[in-house]
């Protein structure tokens, strides 16, 4: 699973959640992909990324160096190449192999296996 | 004759086992159908055309339908409820635009508002209509997957659905979930005419009323697309009615037009065409 998809998911399918976001990623493995740089891309998507939650996971795996600051508004046309192709790292290139993924509101624990997070759940647990 | 489908013999998460899902990821007929579809699809979806598309596939399988979003240039995000079909297509390729989520679509979709700029799913949401424990509602499991889904949508998006119905209370079923979500837009039919050609696509728009794209039905861009070849050696008639043209009544204009056209290929003498021939003469005279 990407940090990409990590910034977008939730658990507010759960019964009793109202936000469920964000979800708490533990990484037991990682795994790195080269991709190419698409800026496009890019600015199609910083608009809806929550960068603050982005950039703490990144801290947490201790890929935030050469990151922008969260705390600014970021505006891509100002950024380097180097802060570029770090956004791009972190959110495309790192692919978490295994983990879990854990809701912030009721403490419910998903794990990822082979990449693939496994956000299945029994009929009596959604609302 | 149901036994054939397979959404009718239990889950998809069991249908789809090892076996079943490498006999499927390597038929060559299911993929180049798929793919067919999926391109039909996407262009349903209807993206601006430089834009590069965060899309969500829904009930993706072995990734078929997300090699053809890759190969448009699209960065997608994957769902389905079957483990083999998911992990024969993390294998197929490193592919840095793809993710994949474990997720039973009935449970709801697990994101956060206005994500994604399309949504596409090949023959998939059949296998909601069924289902397989006491404590499922096939109408409640609809509603829910419509109405996580619209909000997971990025507004003034759309989401195409290729599927099968079984009959008619299947699709209506569907669509009146899809509309009770908030949804608007409507079946296309595609061919409808041909039983072998013909396709269904629900496409569902996000924000406002838009109209709804024009269905293919022309058997020459059937021939183009390259969809089905056979589809001429099905279109022949019987017998002498007609002969595909369209019966002229005796005593038409139509008809005295041909029957002067044949005489003078004859070399016969006819009297010159006029605006008078074959009108109909006053009762006076």
């Amino acid at each position: 699973m990407k940090l990409l998809t990590h910034n977008f998911l939730s658990s507010r399918f759960l019964k009793n959640v109202t936000t469920g976001y964000p979800l708490k990623l533990t990484i037991e493995e990682k795994n790195v992909v080269e991709a190419e740089v698409d800026v496009n891309f890019l600015k199609n998507i910083m608009v809806k990324i929550d960068y603050a939650v982005l950039y703490d996971v990144a801290k947490s795996i201790g890929e935030d160096e050469n990151l922008p600051s969260p705390d600014a508004t970021i505006d891509l046309d100002s950024l380097n190449k180097e802060q570029l192709n770090k956004l791009h790292r972190v959110l495309v290139c790192v692919d978490v192999v295994v983990g879990a993924l854990e809701c912030p509101e009721t403490g419910r624990v998903f794990p990822i296996r082979d990449g693939i997070p496994n956000l299945l759940v029994n009929e009596d647990e959604v609302s | 004759m149901s036994s054939k489908r397979p959404e009718h013999t239990g889950p998809a998460e069991l249908f789809y086992d090892e076996t079943e899902s490498s006999k499927y990821a390597s038929n060559s007929h299911i993929v180049k159908i798929q793919s067919e579809m999926t391109e039909r699809a996407l262009e349903l979806l209807a993206l601006p055309e430089d834009k590069v598309g965060y899309l969500l596939d829904l009930g993706c399988g072995s990734g078929i339908s997300g090699d053809v979003i890759s190969a448009h240039g699209h960065v997608w995000v994957g769902v389905d409820v079957s483990l083999p079909m998911l992990k024969i297509n993390r294998d197929d390729e490193e592919d840095p635009t793809k993710d994949l989520l474990l997720r039973d679509l009935g449970s709801g979709m697990p994101f956060r508002a206005g994500t994604f700029d399309g949504a596409v799913s090949i023959s998939a949401i059949q296998w909601l209509c069924h289902a397989n424990a006491s404590d499922q509602n096939p109408r409640k499991r609809l509603h829910r997957f419509f109405q996580s889904l619209y909000a997971c949508m990025g507004r003034g998006t759309r989401a195409v659905f290729q599927f099968y119905p079984e009959n008619e209370q299947q699709s209506d079923l569907i669509m009146s979930q899809a509309m009770r979500a908030g949804f608007n837009g409507g079946l296309v039919v595609d061919f409808p005419n041909s039983t072998k050609a013909k396709k269904v696509y629900l496409v569902l728009m996000t924000g406002g009323v838009q109209q709804l794209p024009k269905a293919l039905t022309d058997e020459q861009e059937v021939a183009q697309r390259g969809q089905v070849e056979n589809i001429g050696r099905r279109v022949f008639q019987t017998g002498r009615q007609g002969k595909g043209k369209e019966r002229i009544i005796k005593g038409s204009k139509a008809w005295i037009d041909a029957k002067r056209e044949r005489a003078q290929k004859q070399g016969r003498e006819v009297g010159n065409a006029s605006k008078f021939s074959g009108r109909k003469r006053k009762d006076k005279w």
